[in-house]
């Protein structure tokens, strides 16, 4: 008896001392949650409610609350437009950089040839190179090649700044996988082929599953090679939305579903993928 | 044993051998794209940041000149400067403190995955909300809503702002402040009438009656305060006239002497009074209270506060990240080390500074390293949330970068010299990356 007063003693006495921090952590909760919660409010409401009286006043009041500026937005062809080519330019450029990484990573990680630690260092170097430098060079290349303002030249430049990390992320993951393992298969006549796609393939999907996320969410809420890229016809939802901004008191009807819309797509993504999320981002900084 | 050796050595040979070709083949389509879209395109640009806008004659570095030369670029120079000083500190600071608090909260993963979600919203998706957050009007925008309720406990607003004498001769009234003072001394016996105007008909209480003049009686001051406003100009000003109505609730302020000797305060007729007043001259006083205006809320879009603004949000956006890694950092630790350093007599601070960070070095750096690059690049936010009209206050290199090369100058020359300039900036970390790997190989 003796004893178990004592731990809950002890147990209350330390309860006690985490009671405010639990109070804070909760507050800094709150302030983070708290303005996703205000845009998806405001995408539900009229625009003059939005011009006259703040969002949390909606919360007693959800009569006020209405699906119509979905309707609206999705009722917008150029809105429409737009998330099609967002997800006709962010499926191709993940499938491609998750493709084209998972055989490079493989060579760097797992293969032994001269020159491999020079090139995985290249890739580490390009990690952080800021794709302003690219931007005037391949909008000329895309002007001479006729492709500028196509989906296909956009996916492409995603493709190419996604890779260093692609490359990156893998060849760590296969590095990890013991020689012997290939060795052995190696002795039984298996061709690096074989070898990648009945082993070393299998053994990184995690990391792939870490890849594609990033990669996708990357892309999806991209606007900087979008706006450089694109054409009206080809541009994605950033774009839209960012071309709305300028009179953002009166177009705010589009502005706040559809902006909502783009930010529940990665979210949902990162909610059901939470964990590939988290190993990804510390595999990819701390190792 | 000693034959094993031999045919292992033999096998590794065998496997380096055959992989020449098809390590070649594995990396053939990643090196093919990375030297077209990153590597090649790093040289084009220098090349064409040698050249004027047309890109037709050679001018040396004159584009990086025009960077130090031109107010815009100069600004964004001044303000990457700034967010690189302050944020990445911040960022990882909130991180840490918030790593260290959460490692023990029984709710950590729900804490931590709140913190997390804004890491995967875009910079246009953050921007639209917090324009909502930073809108001006305190009944509309958030931050100031908040603040407004938090001003007004310290500084309720008074009842009558904006309000006026409707016989401006007889009283003082504070350029400022709008507190309100008979101009001339009154004695004990006398009264005052203090007729109001300029009052939105909004701001009368339902409370109000019709206002009575005061009677005078010996050794009392008296007065009415009363809305002096008649339809069509009827009525007289100064005179309290049928129909109009007393202003309840105004505090009013005996002064004798420069100093406040009684305080009262009106009645739903408008009528105060100061009973058992000495002899002597007295003024009637309206504190500032009464005029004091409701909370207006600051322009957090505006050039002043446009900076701090941006951030914050940016600030919302990163601490997720700095959160996962020092965390992740945070939990390798072993806990002996802390626990050790808490019986030797070490307080939680000290703990801290002597014992987590130190630790959580390389976690710190990964932070502060990542954090400054991508502060160097920020674009999305500033374009997004930032208004037109503080743009030119609120411009980073990426947005001048792209708004020369794009945004209809169409000055691909100073546009490379900006992308180069914010190459150059991120070498640093670069090498900083690359130096953290070959150790690590």
């Amino acid at each position: 008896m003796n004893d178990t007063s004592k731990s809950l003693g002890r147990s209350i006495s330390r309860r006690l001392k985490s009671a405010p921090v639990s109070a804070i952590l909760l507050i800094i909760g709150g302030v983070w949650l708290i303005p996703n919660i205000g845009l998806f409010f405001q995408s539900l409401r009229t625009p003059a409610a939005i011009s006259e009286s703040g969002w949390w006043t909606a919360i007693l009041d959800f009569g006020s609350l209405s699906l119509d500026p979905y309707r609206n937005l999705l009722a917008s062809p150029i809105i429409v437009r737009s998330i099609w080519n967002t997800f006709a330019i962010t499926i191709p450029s993940t499938v491609l950089v998750v493709l084209i990484s998972a055989f490079a990573g493989y060579a760097l990680g797992c293969m032994r040839f001269r020159g491999r630690d020079a090139i995985f260092l290249g890739v580490v170097a390009l990690l952080v190179v800021p794709v302003q430098v690219a931007l005037i060079p391949i909008a000329q290349l895309y002007n001479r090649l006729g492709i500028f303002g196509s989906l296909a030249g956009l996916i492409l430049f995603h493709v190419g700044f996604g890779l260093p990390f692609g490359v990156f992320l893998l060849r760590n993951m296969y590095s990890t996988i013991p020689r012997a393992l290939f060795e052995a298969a190696k002795v039984d006549g298996a061709g690096h082929g074989r070898i990648f796609f009945t082993m070393a393939l299998p053994l990184v999907s995690p990391s792939i599953a870490s890849l594609s996320i990033f990669q996708f969410v990357w892309v999806w809420n991209n606007l900087l090679a979008a706006l450089v890229f694109t054409r009206q016809s080809s541009a994605p939802l950033t774009v839209a939305i960012q071309q709305q901004m300028r009179n953002f008191g009166s177009n705010v009807d589009i502005i706040a579903p559809a902006a909502f819309l783009l930010l529940l797509v990665p979210m949902l993504i990162f909610l059901a993928f939470q964990r590939f999320f988290v190993e990804g981002m510390t595999g990819g900084s701390v190792k | 044993m000693h034959g094993g050796k031999h045919a292992a050595a033999n096998r590794r040979r065998v496997l380096s051998r055959d992989s020449a070709l098809a390590a070649a083949l594995f990396i053939l389509p990643a090196a093919v794209m990375l030297l077209v879209f990153v590597v090649y395109p790093i040289g084009s640009t220098f090349l064409r940041s040698l050249y004027d806008a047309t890109g037709s004659r050679f001018v040396g570095l004159g584009n990086y000149l025009q960077i130090f030369q031109r107010s815009r670029t100069l600004i964004a120079l001044r303000n990457n400067v700034i967010w690189v000083i302050v944020v990445p500190i911040i960022v990882s600071s909130i991180g840490l403190v918030l790593a260290v608090l959460s490692d023990r909260l029984r709710w950590r993963s729900a804490f931590r995955l709140t913190i997390f979600l804004p890491l995967v919203v875009s910079g246009v998706a953050a921007g639209v909300t917090f324009r909502f957050v930073y809108t001006n009007n305190p009944d509309v925008g958030l931050l100031n809503a908040v603040i407004r309720e938090a001003v007004h406990v310290v500084r309720p607003p008074g009842p009558y702002p904006g309000a006026v004498p409707s016989t401006p001769d007889l009283f003082v009234q504070h350029e400022e402040s709008s507190a309100l003072r008979t101009a001339d001394p009154i004695e004990a016996g006398e009264t005052v009438a203090i007729g109001i105007v300029r009052l939105r008909p909004d701001l009368i209480p339902d409370e109000a009656q019709p206002a009575s003049p005061p009677e005078p009686s010996a050794g009392e001051i008296a007065g009415v305060v009363w809305f002096d406003f008649a339809r069509g100009g009827e009525g007289t000003r100064g005179a309290v006239d049928p129909g109009q109505r007393g202003l309840p609730g105004m505090r009013v302020q005996l002064v004798r002497e420069g100093r406040v000797v009684e305080t009262t305060e009106s009645d739903p007729r408008g009528r105060f009074s100061f009973a058992g007043v000495e002899a002597g001259p007295h003024h009637v006083l309206l504190p500032e209270r009464n005029f004091r205006e409701p909370y207006a809320g600051l322009y957090w879009l505006g050039p002043t506060l446009i900076i701090a603004s941006l951030i914050c949000a940016y600030i919302w956006m990163q601490t997720g990240f700095a959160l996962v890694i020092i965390g992740a950092g945070l939990s390798g630790i072993n806990r002996d080390y802390l626990d050790s350093a808490r019986v030797e007599g070490a307080n939680e601070w000290q703990v801290m500074t002597r014992v987590t960070v130190p630790l959580l070095r390389q976690a710190l750096m990964v932070v502060i390293v990542t954090t400054t690059i991508s502060v160097l690049k920020i674009f999305d936010l500033v374009i997004v949330v930032a208004p037109e009209s503080v743009q030119a206050e609120a411009t980073v290199l990426a947005l001048e970068m792209w708004r020369a090369s794009f945004g209809g100058a169409r000055d691909f020359g100073l546009g490379s010299a900006l992308a180069i300039l914010l190459f150059l900036l991120i070498v640093p970390a670069m090498a900083f990356n690359v130096r953290r790997f070959r150790l690590e190989d």
